[in-house]
């Protein structure tokens, strides 16, 4: 068990000048559950590959534990990684598959074959151990590639979108039960995804990536309530935030026809900008549905019913930029709106988010 | 066809393929050429097959006999003359050079596809060039070099030529093999620990070992066959097959009969290696078309 800490590390791939990852700085704890996620191509299995010794670090170095790891091979950082492929030995039965490390590291063969076991036990692979990977299901194979992480108990799991290859049911229960495993063994894990739920789920940190950049490392909830940029906003929940830039006046921002007060701080830095306008952000779950004249006008588009919740797709009256209109709402399931009728919504107060229109960064 | 009631769906649907790819005039045009070019391509051998077992005066007739009583007394003349220790030789070179080829293409054919050496685009086509030259071309050279050596009419001399004369071929095939491989398994094995002699004997050769035996088989079967090298640089020590073959061409003019049932004797390795490799081979050579 350790502590990871990337230090202003950068890859470039070669033939390329434009970093895959670019000078990033990250500290995760001890036993810490971190997950990096982002769009696909923003540098994430880049990163995971930098810290597992696949990837050259061009500039800046990585630590794990208090040992500086930056020009170390694989083999000897003492690391387990899950791949997306889950990267399968094809021509070894499941027990040589989870054994292999061991067998590498020189373990024993009693205490080699103990471990086995015990990882078998763990994740339900008893019965296969004796298989090849080919006559294993998709589930199976997947929890083979776990089973030969743990077995090393090494320092660090290092996981590439692990589930991504299970169907959307295996993938949700199977999620609960990497989370819980990681808690027990109480190793420190980065864990590699594109899907925000699964971040927002399992992480105790999730650093969201863009770009090669890093643009924000928090608590799910932290994430979620406070944002640091537009981009972060819009990546982090579902549906989307609604964020689009609404003109300023006599310290208001203007939603159709509504004034949402702005803070101090945050005309404060529109005013050094020079803006006269600012991207308003609000999740579809931060709207209330109100009597006409307290909110804005909306005109319903579409209704879509998921049971629980429902969602109202819809176009602020008396904007422009029909683009800038459409925004998403949670409405109570029970009392949905008809398509074609106009309602009136209010965004809950508090609940709103400010970034500056050219930066994008988080007005305070 | 192989059945009247089709009761399990399995059977049930590859006879509506059977029966969709049959109703396709295209199909059937590929399927006649496709028996057209194999039957063209195998009657030769048949008919060497055949005339090994005919009288020399049934061999050379015209119209050819088509309707004899087979005799094996063109094979007891064969092994009259003293055929055993060119098939030694042959078998010794062919072995010996196949050896050497596959344990030196596999390491080539690692550091040009898996670790991709700087240039090794250069190296590969470079392999290839030397193919590119005439035999004739270097047979002065290797003539004067076995000479100096002392190491003309030497079978070991001839598994070096046949080693060299194999290897682009040898590497350039295990290549293709070794790029199909999933990068990803090769990096789970580093991170599991194994150095580079751990990664190559435990994890690349078991899963290249079809491709290993297609590229085998194929090295063997080029040295079994070669005819040059081996009568430039044998005499009568270290001749092979291909040159006892020829002894019935030249020194007592032809005998169709004799020649044909020492030919088959020749290929007679040769098929029997590829029919007990067949399976493997198939799926050596398309190693990396089916996933
Ligand atoms: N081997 C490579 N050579 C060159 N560019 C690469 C290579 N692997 C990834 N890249 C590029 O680096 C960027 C980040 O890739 P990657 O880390 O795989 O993204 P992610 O895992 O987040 O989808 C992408 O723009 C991708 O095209
Ligand atoms: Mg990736």
């Amino acid at each position: 068990m350790a502590t990871v800490t990337f230090d202003q590390a950068s890859r470039f791939y070669p033939g390329s000048d434009v970093p895959a990852v670019d000078r990033l700085d990250l500290d995760i704890g001890d036993g810490e559950f971190l997950v990096l996620v982002g769009p696909s191509g923003c540098g994430k299995s880049t990163t995971l590959r930098m810290l597992a010794g696949l990837e050259d670090v061009d500039e800046g170095a990585i630590h794990i534990g208090d040992r500086d790891v930056t020009n170390l091979p694989p083999r000897e950082r003492d690391i387990a990684m899950v791949f997306q492929s889950y990267a399968l030995y094809p021509h070894m039965t499941v027990a040589q598959n989870m054994g292999f490390a061991l067998e590498m590291a020189k373990v024993p063969k009693e205490e080699r074959s103990a471990r086995v076991l015990e990882a078998a036990r763990i994740l339900d692979l008893e019965p296969y151990l004796d298989r090849r990977p080919k006559a294993l299901s998709g589930g199976q194979r997947q929890r083979v590639a776990m089973g030969r992480a743990i077995v090393r108990q090494p320092k660090v799991f290092l996981m590439d979108e692990p589930l991504s290859n299970l169907d959307a049911k295996l993938r949700v229960s199977t999620r609960s039960q990497i989370a819980a495993l990681q808690k027990r063994l109480g190793v420190t894990t980065v864990y590699v995804t594109h899907d925000q739920v699964e971040a927002m789920t399992m992480g105790d940190r999730v650093a969201v990536l863009k770009d090669g950049v890093l643009q924000q490392c928090d608590t799910p909830l932290a994430l979620y309530k406070k944002p640091a940029n537009n981009f972060v906003a819009g990546f982090i929940g579902s549906p989307s935030m609604n964020i689009r830039e609404f003109k300023v006046a006599n310290g208001h921002a203007r939603i159709g026809e509504l004034d949402v007060p702005l803070s101090r701080d945050e005309l404060g830095v529109l005013a050094r900008e020079g803006s006269d306008s600012v991207l308003l952000g609000f999740r579809p779950e931060s709207v209330d549905l109100v009597g006409a004249g307290e909110g804005f006008p909306v005109v319903v588009r579409l209704v879509e019913e998921l049971g629980a919740d429902a969602y109202l797709y819809g176009s602020i009256v008396g904007t422009e930029d029909a683009e800038a209109a459409d925004i998403v709402t949670r409405v109570d399931p029970a009392r949905t709106p008809r398509i074609g009728e106009t309602v009136y919504l209010r965004v809950r107060p508090g609940q709103e988010h400010a970034f500056s229109p050219q930066t994008g960064e988080r007005l305070g | 066809m192989t059945t009247m009631v089709a009761t399990a769906p399995a059977e049930r649907a590859a006879a509506t393929r059977r029966r969709g790819a049959r109703f396709r005039p295209g199909n059937i045009g590929v399927g006649i050429a496709a028996w057209v070019a194999a039957l063209a391509f195998f009657f030769p051998v048949l008919w060497m097959f055949l005339t090994g077992f005919k009288q020399e005066s049934q061999a050379s007739t015209d119209p050819p006999t088509i309707f004899f009583t087979p005799t094996l007394d063109q094979f007891r003349s064969i092994f009259a003359r003293d055929f055993a220790p060119y098939l030694i030789n042959s078998l010794t070179a062919s072995v010996m050079s196949t050896i050497f080829v596959i344990m030196l293409a596999t390491p080539a054919a690692y550091a040009l596809s898996v670790a991709k050496v700087g240039r090794w685009r250069d190296a590969l086509f470079f392999f290839l060039s030397t193919r590119m030259m005439p035999a004739v071309a270097s047979i002065l050279p290797l003539y004067i070099l076995a000479t100096n050596i002392g190491m003309l009419d030497n079978i070991t001399m001839l598994s070096l030529v046949y080693t060299a004369m194999n290897l682009p071929i040898a590497v350039w095939m295990i290549r293709s093999f070794l790029a199909e491989l999933p990068r990803e398994v090769l990096e789970a094995a580093r991170i599991d620990g194994a150095s580079l002699g751990t990664e190559m004997r435990r994890i690349i050769l078991p899963m290249i070992a079809p491709g290993l035996a297609a590229t085998a088989l194929i090295c063997m079967i080029f040295a079994w066959n070669e005819f040059f090298f081996a009568v430039s640089l044998t005499s009568t020590r270290a001749a092979t097959v291909p040159v006892f073959l020829v002894g019935f061409i030249t020194s007592e003019g032809l005998f169709w009969a004799r020649l044909s049932a020492a030919s088959t004797m020749a290929a007679l390795p040769v098929i029997l290696a590829g029919w007990v490799a067949q399976k493997w081979l198939v799926r050596g050579l398309s190693l990396g078309a089916v996933k």
